[in-house]
């Protein structure tokens, strides 16, 4: 008899190449998906004369500086040109897969890993972008890991890493109506904090999180990274083999059937212990909207943006007046009073179709409010063609958004697609630090419903009132 | 990578928590292809105008800070994304060590990488090498890797802990893909084992 493991632990053993004496492990990098920020790693490999260990297992893609105007036209900003340009060379010169701007899967690279079944329950799975906990949603181990670890992976398949900690984040209950996975993954962070899963894989479990759609536990996981851990999973069951079965990477065959079988093993075993536990009711939980500089100070729309003076020490108190100032928030206001200029729906964390579904909900029949600029930009071009095959675009293009196509876009802002100082943006995306939808923007981090029912009012409202 | 073993120079307080890797290296210069020349930008929004003039109360813009060596720092240093860009700007203006009570995950490994060597202290150690810092006569500490201590300017010395890999690869200046190398057989073997369990890989 083996003692009970959990997910984690079952996945992990199943990938140490090597241990070193200290306890770092050399572990196998089943996939490894990549994007157009790392030229540094190509470049590294270049000059140590090393070649990619198993192109196969690599697939690259573009996502963070891409223009999401129309893909004929030129990519008039030269940084972002001269980036694109490079990833052809490093793809061809190194012999990996790249899914390019012209290539209808194209998209984020989170979205595009579960969509073309390149990523699998039980795998491990790297990728240079802290958003990548994404992946865990499917019952992989997948973490975020830096250009240097990139290079590494490239050459050697491999990665060294300190065995995580086990953190396990239930929720059980019904989750109330009007709120998704966004909420859940809100909630839990503005109770445990960004630190809070700091050094841990965090399992998330429980009848909530069970009734979620894969969409839904993407967002979850998508975010674990904003709560300081660098794993998130949920195990895999018989919703997420219905989402794999068929796409284009899965296994096929006998081989499906011999894979689901694994699969089905991966579960934590009843009464494995994790180093932490964490329960949460979903009935505490009600749609959520941040109000300040990082994705832990968050209230629900219900409630008012807090008073420094109530913070519990000297630290949170400084931190909460440095966000109120940046946010140009008044102690008490209530959320529902906070009004905004800008509206984005998309990235890794809600550019999935079950995300653009709840949004043009919303969206039908309305109209964005005066003085609000709305755009949605889908999270890849498969996610596009189907929204389009329902009808979708028409929905907000006759509401007045702005209907794009994909990529990183606003959440990240590097691509030309930028909120001007000042300004106050709902945004589905996964961070509202400073800066981060452009110098001295303010972002407002909420559920694509929430968002669009801001950009139709002007204002933050509860999503149920509406 | 430049071996580190001691290192004697100014601290730079930075007594806020939660300094975010956007507050480190604003997003818009990833868009580079290249490792250095990123110290010009490091922390370009708390520490530049929008007109690129210095703002006069930012830490490194005051003397002494302005050649510090080390930045002492608040809770959770180096949290949100997994840039690399975060070390590279830290190492191009010449800093090579940050002392925090903790460190993201992400970012604490990405300095390794790079010749940085974070260090956790505790909360009251952490407090006491503010001080030292923020002491604009004698911002200096000396960082023993070989002993694993911080000295303080009074002489006082605070241990730290490191795992033994880390510490020798920083030692000697090591990168990890070359020893990863020698293990190829380790690698191929693993592989045709997985090969056989799992050939849907």
């Amino acid at each position: 008899m083996t003692a009970p493991r959990t997910l984690f632990d079952k996945i992990w053993d199943a990938h140490v190449v090597d241990v070193s004496d200290d306890g770092l492990s050399l572990i196998y990098a089943d996939r490894h998906l990549l994007m157009e920020m790392q030229p540094q790693a190509f470049d590294g490999l270049r000059r140590a004369g090393l070649k990619v260990r198993q192109p196969g297992k690599n697939l690259g893609v573009m996502d963070h500086v891409v223009p999401t105007g129309p893909r004929d036209a030129e990519i008039t900003d030269p940084v972002a040109r001269m980036m694109v340009e490079q990833s052809y060379v490093d793809y061809q010169e190194f012999g990996v897969e790249l899914l390019d701007l012209l290539d209808e899967r194209q998209g984020i690279v989170h979205v595009i890993g579960p969509e073309q079944g390149f990523t699998l329950p039980g795998v491990t799975l790297f990728c240079g972008d802290s958003h990548t906990a994404t992946h865990g949603a499917l019952g992989a181990f997948a973490m975020a890991v830096g250009t240097s670890e990139v290079e590494h992976i490239l050459a050697t398949q491999t990665v060294y890493i300190a065995r995580p900690k086990s953190m396990r984040v239930t929720v059980n209950g019904e989750l109330p109506t009007g709120c998704t996975g966004k909420d859940i993954i809100l909630a839990i962070i503005g109770k445990i904090g960004t630190a809070g899963g700091t050094g841990h894989v965090i399992e998330y479990a429980g009848s909530t999180i069970r009734n979620l759609s894969m969409e839904g536990r993407m967002t979850v996981t998508n975010m674990t990274v904003e709560a300081g851990a660098r794993a998130g999973m949920i195990a895999p069951d018989e919703k997420t083999f219905a989402y794999l079965e068929g796409r284009p990477r899965a296994p096929k065959g006998a081989d499906w059937d011999k894979a689901v079988a694994y699969w089905k093993t991966l579960p934590t075993d009843p009464g494995a212990a994790f180093d932490r536990e964490f329960k949460m009711s979903a009935a505490e939980i009600a749609p959520q909207v941040t109000w300040g500089t990082n994705p832990e100070e968050v209230a629900p729309i219900t409630g008012a943006v807090p008073d420094p003076k109530d913070a519990p020490n000297e630290d949170r108190r400084r931190m909460i007046q440095r966000s109120l100032d940046y946010m140009g928030l008044k102690p008490g206001t209530a959320m529902a009073d906070i009004a905004i200029d800008r509206a984005f729906i998309g990235s890794c964390t809600n550019s999935r179709i079950e995300d653009l579904e709840a949004a043009a909900e919303i969206a039908r029949g309305r109209r964005v409010a005066d003085g609000v600029e709305a755009m949605v930009v889908p999270g890849s071009g498969l996610v596009k063609r189907e929204a389009e095959a329902r009808g979708l675009d028409k929905v907000f293009i006759e509401a007045g958004f702005d209907w794009r196509e994909p990529g990183c876009s606003m959440c990240i802002a590097m691509n030309g697609d930028y909120i001007q100082p000042g300004q106050r943006c709902a945004s589905t995306s996964n961070r509202n630090f400073e800066g981060r939808q452009g110098r001295d923007g303010r972002t407002h981090l909420a559920s694509p419903a929430m968002v669009a029912a801001a950009a139709v009012t002007g204002h933050f409202i509860d999503v149920r009132a509406l | 990578m430049d071996k580190f073993n001691t290192l004697n120079g100014v601290a730079a307080p930075m007594d806020m928590i939660n300094i975010d890797t956007d507050k480190i290296i604003p997003k818009l210069h990833l868009r580079t292809i290249k490792r250095t020349g990123l110290g010009k930008v490091l922390f370009e929004e708390m520490r530049f105008e929008p007109d690129g003039s210095e703002k006069p109360d930012f830490i490194l813009n005051k003397q002494p800070y302005r050649d510090a060596k080390i930045i002492v720092a608040g809770n959770n240093f180096g949290c949100g994304s997994s840039r690399e860009h975060a070390p590279w700007a830290l190492l191009d203006f010449g800093i090579r060590c940050v002392i925090s009570t903790s460190f993201a995950d992400i970012f604490y490994n990405n300095c390794f990488k790079n010749g940085i060597l974070p260090i956790r202290v505790t909360k009251e150690q952490l407090d006491a090498l503010m001080a030292d810092a923020k002491d604009t006569e004698n911002p200096e500490l000396t960082v023993d890797l070989v002993n694993m201590e911080i000295r303080r300017p009074n002489g006082v010395t605070v241990p730290f802990e490191l795992d033994a890999f880390r510490r020798e690869c920083l030692l000697d200046g090591l990168d990890d893909i070359g020893l990863t190398m020698q293990k190829g057989d380790k690698i191929d073997s693993f592989e045709a084992g997985q090969q056989q369990s799992q050939p849907w890989l």
